[in-house]
């Protein structure tokens, strides 16, 4: 029971809202001493880990690319682009977007999207300027949470598409797991299922986008 | 054969670059600690392989120093003004997208067509980090095009590239130390602890409550771990197969593959999802850092509730 003390470590570290870097630290040397591991181990342990998850950080060479387009004004252009389509709701612009990355997702494309790719540069820009056109007098902290919901439907938009492709990571875990337990299932056996909660994600999160625009307008 | 060795050439020679321009902005209010942070980045990413895992558990524990006391500041890297961006915007107008689809075009293309790329019969591109190398060729192929078409100073990539990366700050390195605490998890044995428990608390022949037990468990335990494939083999091990397959009958590929889309709904309300959840807020400038969570919870709950109702209807027929 004791090394589940690293979780409560963690959930007190981000309540406190303490550096995350040092809870997560912290978190790792009190589960693995509670587990009778030596402080040392423990730090090779991280170490290692560490060593080896280098790709998670490796998609930041990607910030120059981004940097240099931001210098010569791609965010404006893409807000200007916005500005000037009337048609162009922060809802729908954003459910137009939803709908693309949970295809592209769907079809294994999913390293066309991103927060650094397409929403920093892209999206949120698009978003705002089609907030700040039908609520001029718009608020920074209405700004943001529209900027928060462009990140948001990056998110859905992948996490409910990708399951569908079958060559996807978390297909080929399920189907790993499933073999080493004598059930034999085809990849697409599992993505077929990914189908019905696409679809819900798709109607769910859609609606709340468009009400968006609805909230918007009655104010 | 390119693999990752290629891309964290790459990465670590980018922060090694930052390292060095950090040490020469003489205006930097946290110059001397920036820098060291970059430069360890740098260190892990070039040598990580030679250093030994003591080596890189105490380069781990000398970021976390720098970064954890507040030594890891902004900088000013020298940009363009709004007024400049304005009239480029305008001069360039929509052209400017183009080199933006350059580094997913490439990833597009490398993805589908690296593996018909053989030399002498080995694959050129190791099949598994296609998608990677691929986002890293796109990278280079896009500073070469938007240098030669705009003609920026030399250093601009360098300088550019840090003043993003300074506006994230910490949160940099977090999505990696995450996985690693998952390592660490693992060899404590937290997952077994977890599953234990998840598979006492069922009443006994009771479907709809081990369907909820299975998937608020799947969403549970992968806002602790930030991770619905960490939660996945616990859980299908725990309640997943001895008690929705094997007891009552259950459709295997489909409590596997909705549950796993349980775990995805955990993902969208922690913040142990950094990648997905803090370092958007901080690339958004976002004051609250749970900001992206905030805008997600609304979503990930009905659609929880959603995926048990289809494990529930459509596993048992």
């Amino acid at each position: 029971m004791w090394p589940l003390i690293g979780i409560a470590v963690v959930i007190l570290g981000f309540a406190l809202r303490l550096n995350p870097l040092l809870v997560v630290v912290v978190a790792a040397l009190a589960s693995g001493i509670a587990a009778g591991l030596a402080p040392v181990a423990i730090i090779a342990a991280f170490g290692k880990a560490f060593n080896a998850n280098r790709y998670v950080s490796a998609p930041w060479i990607i910030l120059p690319v981004i940097g240099l387009l931001e210098r010569a004004g791609l965010r404006e252009r893409a807000r200007d682009l916005i500005a000037g389509v009337a048609s162009a709701t922060t809802g729908r612009l954003l459910l137009a977007y939803l709908l693309l990355r949970q295809f592209t997702s769907a079809v294994g494309l999913t390293a066309i999207g991103g927060h650094a790719q397409t929403v920093r540069p892209l999206l949120a820009p698009m978003a705002e300027a089609a907030a700040a056109r039908a609520d001029p007098e718009i608020t920074d902290a209405a700004r943001q949470k529209v900027r928060a919901m462009a990140a948001a439907t990056d998110n859905i938009g992948m996490f409910f598409g990708e399951d569908i492709f079958l060559a996807v990571a978390s297909i080929l875990l399920i189907k790993g797991f499933l073999e080493t337990n004598g059930i034999i299932v085809a990849p697409l056996q599992l993505s077929v299922w990914a189908i019905p909660t696409a679809v819900s994600a798709l109607l769910i999160h859609g609606w709340r986008l468009l009400r968006l625009d609805r909230k918007g307008a009655a104010k | 054969m390119i693999g990752l060795p290629f891309l964290y050439t790459i990465a670590g020679a980018l922060f090694a670059g930052w390292s060095l321009l950090t040490l020469f902005d003489k205006r930097h209010p946290k110059r001397f600690g920036s820098a060291a942070f970059w430069d360890l980045l740098a260190l892990s990413f070039l040598a990580g392989d030679v250093l030994g895992d003591l080596g890189n558990g105490v380069l781990v524990l000398a970021l976390v120093a720098i970064a954890g006391t507040g030594q890891l500041g902004r900088g000013n890297p020298p940009s363009s003004t709004p007024t400049e961006r304005e009239a480029s915007a305008a001069r360039h107008g929509n052209r400017l997208f183009l080199p933006a689809l350059i580094v997913p075009a490439t990833a597009l293309i490398g993805t589908l067509g690296f593996k018909y790329l053989t030399i002498n019969g080995a694959p050129l591109v190791e099949a598994k980090q296609v998608t990677l190398v691929s986002l890293g060729l796109g990278v280079v192929i896009a500073i070469v095009v938007v240098m030669r078409w705009l003609k920026p100073p030399l250093l601009a990539p360098l300088h550019e590239g840090r003043r993003l990366a300074e506006s994230i700050g910490w949160a940099i390195i977090l999505p990696q130390m995450l996985a690693s605490l998952g390592a660490v998890f693992a060899l404590a044995g937290v997952g077994q602890i977890v599953g234990g428990i998840a598979g006492d608390i069922i009443p006994d022949g009771s479907r709809i409550f081990a369907v909820l037990a299975f998937t608020l468990g799947m969403a549970a335990f992968t806002m602790i771990m930030g991770n619905a494939f960490a939660a996945f083999p616990v859980m299908m091990a725990a309640v997943g197969l001895p008690v929705l397959v094997q007891k009552l009958g259950g459709d295997p590929a489909i409590v596997a593959a909705i549950g796993m889309l349980a775990g995805f709904c955990g993902t969208l309300m922690t913040p142990m999802a950094a990648n997905f959840n803090i370092v958007p807020a901080a690339l958004l400038e976002l004051d609250d850092r749970n900001a992206v969570i905030k805008a997600q919870v609304g979503t990930a709950l009905p659609l929880l509730a959603i995926n048990t109702l289809l494990i529930w209807s459509l596993a048992f027929r």
